[in-house]
């Protein structure tokens, strides 16, 4: 890559349910993005925002609805359904164009007032074959888990382990939803909704806009003294018939693969000082860090049980609490990406690690069991 | 519980017609049948199930139709205890991938045949691996559940 990008302010809303409704609460986080770098809407170059029609917002075309409080009226604007780490990457490439110098990217989610997440997830599986099984995202994601705990030897207890940590996180992250200090045993012992999965290892339903803004390399230079760079990004996806895939050998190691190239990461267990990933079921942070080569295949398990990926660990995963805390279904991605980016900059408050950050990795995924995966990497130096 | 602001309940109902196309009314017409039906692709052979189109790895259309196995194993399982919309069935209940023999993808659908209600027993028969069979319903529609359930042989 010849030019940079440079992201040069970040903000986020609180995950639980707020008094705004979403077109105000959209319009507070474009304000405070902005603010924080002390432009105006009429400097904005170009917006890119994420979100999902109708069962996660209630409304079609929403883009018509809250466009204008991303500030982009009259300007060139475009948006994008699903996950929202890939509208990242549209607004980085419209900076590598050349054409504008700055751009917004906006996710754009209020789960509160949605239906719950397995209903809205039951519409992703199509309506002859799958939807009337009853397929949703804990099913499928029920099945996974029981395939990792089967082929590798992972533990029920180890995958608690993710929740435990998470949630404790999230007791110093005033954004997330769902907290609090857990034992395994608590986490093991709430509800059994579709085993192996029990209540506290699925994620909630939360609110999430979630703002960054970028900047060509110079204009960031201009706007702050503590740009975090764009170093690489990759996704991919996987095949759509749950039935047609190896739920334990998925798309997301193409996806890491393509993101430590670009970034020209050789070892990714060395290079990465920091990850925050999208785990809606606590066992999934221990197979996406094995494919995203975090450890080795099937060593999950020995990796959360280390404390290597603990907050105060020499590889932090998920130190905001993560999903698992907050789940702003769309938005999640980038909020995995704005707490890299505050960790790096060493604003992130009580949940700031105890180590340097200088280059930190951000997951997203979307669909059944990690259909899709987006991977992106920022950094400093 | 009351809230400092107004809250609108709404709901959308939107009527839509879809196609099943010709391959799954085939597939479909033939589940109506006490048939399974899956299509070979010629170029890495595998057989899928329900029958496609087209190969999404070769990205070639697939020319074979094959009539397969109603018995395979169990690969993937899980014991749902909770309500939702869309749920198949009242629960408890279990949703299963099962690869049926001779065939190349799992097939998605439900595990029954045993008393599901004490889940400390379900843990001690239901494992993967074991060979499960088609239960098909009386009356038959054309329909994904035509099949009740699969059952451990
Ligand atoms: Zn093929």
């Amino acid at each position: 890559m010849t030019k940079r990008v440079g992201i040069v302010s970040v903000a986020q809303g609180a995950g639980a349910e707020s008094k705004d409704n979403f077109y105000d609460q959209a319009y507070r986080i474009t304000k405070e993005v902005l603010e924080k770098v002390g432009i105006t809407r009429d400097d904005l170059g170009t917006i890119v925002t994420a979100s999902s029609d109708i069962f996660h917002g209630g409304i079609s075309c929403a883009n018509s609805y809250y466009w204008e409080t991303t500030g982009a009226f009259l300007k060139n604007a475009s948006r994008q359904d699903g996950e929202s780490l890939f509208a990242f990457f549209y607004a980085v490439m419209r900076i590598l164009s050349g054409q504008f110098d700055t751009a917004l990217v906006m996710a754009l989610c209020k789960g509160s007032e949605n239906p719950p997440n397995d209903t809205c997830t039951l519409m992703f599986a199509d309506p002859f074959y799958q939807r009337p099984v009853g397929l949703q995202e804990t099913l499928a994601a029920a099945l996974q888990m029981r395939l990792y705990l089967e082929r590798y030897g992972i533990t029920e207890e180890q995958c608690a382990e993710v929740a435990v940590k998470n949630l404790g996180n999230a007791l110093g992250n005033p954004y997330a939803h769902r907290k609090g200090r857990y034992t395994v045993e608590e986490i093991l012992g709430s509800e059994r909704l579709a085993d192996p999965l029990t209540a506290l290892q699925v994620a909630p339903k939360s609110e999430g806009m979630v703002a960054v803004l970028l900047a060509s390399e110079e204009k960031a230079r201009a706007l702050t003294d503590k740009p975090v760079w764009f170093k690489g990004y990759g996704s991919s996806l996987d095949h759509f018939y749950l039935g047609d895939r190896d739920l334990l050998k998925g798309p997301l190691r193409d996806a890491a693969a393509r993101a430590y190239r670009m970034a020209g990461i050789a070892d990714p267990q060395k290079e990465i000082d920091l990850a925050e990933i999208t785990e809606p079921y606590a066992f999934q942070e221990l197979l996406w860090c094995e494919d995203l080569g975090l450890c080795g295949e099937g060593e999950g398990g020995k990796l959360i049980a280390s404390g290597r990926t603990r907050r105060n660990g020499d590889l932090p995963v998920n130190p905001s609490g993560g999903v698992l805390a907050n789940n702003p279904y769309v938005s999640r991605g980038l909020q995995r990406l704005v707490e890299a980016v505050l960790q790096i900059r060493g604003e992130a408050g009580e949940r700031q690690v105890p180590k340097e950050v200088k280059t930190a990795l951000a997951h997203g995924t979307h669909g059944f069991a990690g259909q899709c995966h987006a991977v992106a990497i920022v950094g400093i130096g | 519980m009351a809230k400092e602001y107004k809250t609108l309940m709404t709901e959308i109902r939107l009527p839509y017609e879809l196609s099943y196309g010709p391959v799954w009314t085939r597939f479909f017409e033939g589940m109506a049948e006490k048939k399974l039906y899956g299509t070979k692709c010629e170029k890495c052979g595998r057989i899928l199930v329900p029958a496609r189109s087209f190969c999404p790895r070769c990205f070639v259309d697939t020319t074979e139709w094959v009539e397969v196995a109603q018995q395979g194993t169990l690969t993937a399982w899980s014991y749902v205890n909770y309500r939702y919309f869309g749920m198949p069935t009242e629960p408890p209940f279990i949703g299963a991938l099962i690869r049926l023999d001779g065939t190349d993808v799992d097939f998605l659908h439900l595990m029954g045949g045993i008393d599901l209600n004490d889940f400390e027993q379900v843990r001690k028969v239901v494992k993967n691996g074991m060979k499960v069979r088609a239960v098909w319903k009386e009356e038959r529609q054309g329909h994904i559940l035509d099949i009740r359930y699969f059952e451990p042989i």
